[in-house]
């Protein structure tokens, strides 16, 4: 088997007394497109600036592209990688060329290598404008697309997408999650934060965080399976103002826009219930979605 | 009773060659929750704007009303509180300096704090992290920071332009039952969110693109109009993505 791309063994990251990331193992194989999900302030952002060589580990040992990282040693890793800051990405008032100037001028890359790549990195996400284009005036989405392609300057082996589509309206985060697919057929790995569920589903494999630690690793389909042993429905309301049913058969009911995911707390319930709830609603078997996983694994019985 | 209207005719606002309204008009009624939905462009935030009087427009007309009668935009903005898409906090003020501050700017009283700041935290689940300055917040407990302190106040309007933008999925579920709560109360709720899934739990929507107004009113109606069945389709439709 090939060197992971990605090796955490152990790590924490602590600020003060408060442990922001709490010993954490994984690793990441080359050509994956890997989710890294969890609440507010579970460690996602802090992990990847680790990842970056950022920010050093308390505790622990982290690998990116067969590269240790040890301290004194930041910049190596940071040529193995790229990154899209959850923070910050362009400056607005500048253009697209002097953006990608500036981030190639931090790399130093030599001049050719860079107008090069950069030609390539826009015939790939198909942008037809001029480079003079200020980033304030570009249409949705694009500033994304170009940031991504900022981030891929250096040709770097992985990149670390962290919420690059928050905020971002549908078609366009459907053409951004369309350039990250081909970017991993073309062998990058890529390690991406969303809090849009629906996104998660085109990740290989997901890593849910919670409070600082690592509580699942697995595949969509898996998580969905063992997350609910009992069958989901969606209920739709037949009327306008379908009042919610008497709520106690059920153990799960969850709004979804116009639509609510259900399920019952046990088969007699289930049987006996279906028959009346069906006059008020349209009611149709349903795959959990990755938003019931993440409501039902990172929010266990806490509240 | 505190029914506060808004009514927007033939809007039109540019900037250099960029229309971001062009000649929209709407009408927002107390007690609903009006989405205004669309891409980055559509004019979303230009809107808020205008209706705060934080920028003129070019041409039309915007009234308010209060129980029917005229109100001027003046006192319009006492009873509307505005959470802007990217906020500006204090980095050093803690989370509860934060909620201290906003309680004696806006003078509210002591039992109402309680009440209020409890409710916030538990939505936001930021009660662990009250002494933490807010420069060293996660993205998304910043951004629901910005949301405690624009919702501390009781207003009788509010404009919120991408509230949940960030904001992981339990948080914006607790958030959308506060929203519920508020709106029951009789309060005036604008917003603007990127997620579909929100749009679709809308009393009403407005669908925009590049400063136009491509459909309003209950989404129910209007997905069965469009044909569609959500707004994400609706979109990528549009887009020509599906
Ligand atoms: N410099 C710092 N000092 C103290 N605490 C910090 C610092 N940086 C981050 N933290 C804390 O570490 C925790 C994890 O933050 P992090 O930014 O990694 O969260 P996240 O998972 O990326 O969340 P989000 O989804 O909101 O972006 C938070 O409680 C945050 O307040
Ligand atoms: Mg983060």
């Amino acid at each position: 088997m090939s060197t992971p791309v990605v090796e955490v063994k152990n790590l924490s990251v602590r600020f003060g007394s408060f442990y922001a990331v709490k010993n954490i193992s994984f690793s990441v194989e080359k050509g994956e497109i890997f989710g890294f999900l969890g609440a507010n302030g579970a460690g996602k952002t802090t992990t990847i600036r680790v990842l970056c060589g950022l920010l050093p580990a308390s505790e622990g040992h982290v690998s990116v592209g067969g590269t240790e990282f040890v301290p004194g040693r930041e910049n190596l890793i940071k040529q193995k990688v790229g990154y899209m800051s959850q923070r910050f990405t362009l400056y607005d008032d500048l253009s697209i060329k002097e953006n990608m100037d500036f981030a190639a001028g931090i790399r130093r890359l030599k001049k050719i290598d860079y107008e090069k790549r950069r030609q390539e990195l826009l015939d790939f996400i198909g942008f037809k404008q001029e480079l003079s284009t200020v980033v304030r005036d570009l249409p949705g989405g694009i500033k994304q697309e170009i940031a991504l392609c900022q981030s891929l300057l250096h040709d770097p082996e992985i990149v670390f997408l962290d919420e690059p589509t928050a905020g971002v309206a549908p078609a366009a985060r459907f053409r951004f999650w369309q350039l990250i697919r081909k970017l991993a057929d073309m062998g990058k790995t890529i390690f991406v934060t969303t809090h849009y569920m629906d996104e998660a589903e085109n990740c290989g494999r997901i890593a849910l965080m919670r409070s600082g630690e690592l509580i699942e690793l697995d595949s969509p389909q898996n998580l969905k399976a063992k997350t609910f042993s009992r069958r989901m429905y969606n209920f739709t309301p037949k009327g306008r103002n379908e009042d919610i049913p008497d709520l106690q058969p059920f153990a799960m009911w969850e709004p979804y826009g116009q639509h609510y995911h259900a399920v019952f707390k046990d088969d007699t319930a289930e049987k006996n219930m279906l028959p009346q709830l069906k006059k008020n609603f349209d009611i149709e078997k349903i795959n959990p979605s990755l938003e019931d996983v993440f409501i039902r694994i990172v929010e266990g019985d806490n509240r | 009773m505190n029914e506060v209207a808004i009514d927007i005719t033939d809007i039109s606002k540019s900037f250099g060659k960029i229309k971001a309204l062009n000649n929209v008009s709407m009408h927002f009624g107390t007690g609903k929750l009006y989405g205004i939905i669309g891409p980055a462009g559509a004019g979303k935030t230009t809107l808020f704007r205008i209706i705060l009087g934080l920028m003129a427009a070019d041409s039309g007309k915007i009234s308010f009303t209060l129980n029917g009668k005229n109100m001027p935009a003046s006192s319009f903005r006492e009873v509307a509180a505005y959470m802007p898409q990217t906020q500006s906090l204090y980095a050093d003020l803690s989370v509860e300096e934060h909620l201290e501050f906003f309680k004696d700017l806006y003078g509210i009283s002591p039992e109402v704090y309680r009440r209020k700041k409890d409710e916030l935290l538990q939505m936001t689940r930021l009660d662990k992290f009250l002494d933490r300055p807010a420069g060293k917040l996660s993205g998304g407990m910043y951004k629901k920071l910005g949301l405690m302190c624009a919702l501390l106040r009781s207003p009788k309007i509010m404009l919120l332009d991408e509230p949940t933008n960030g904001v992981d999925p339990i948080s914006r579920r607790e958030f959308w039952d506060m929203l519920h709560t508020s709106v029951s109360d009789g309060i005036l709720v604008l917003m603007t969110t990127a997620y579909m899934d929100e749009a679709e739990r809308c009393g009403e929507v407005v669908l925009m693109e590049e400063g136009n107004v491509l459909g309003a009113g209950e989404p129910r109606t209007l997905l069965e109009q469009e044909k569609v069945s959500g707004f994400d389709e609706f979109f990528l439709r549009r887009g020509g993505l599906k």
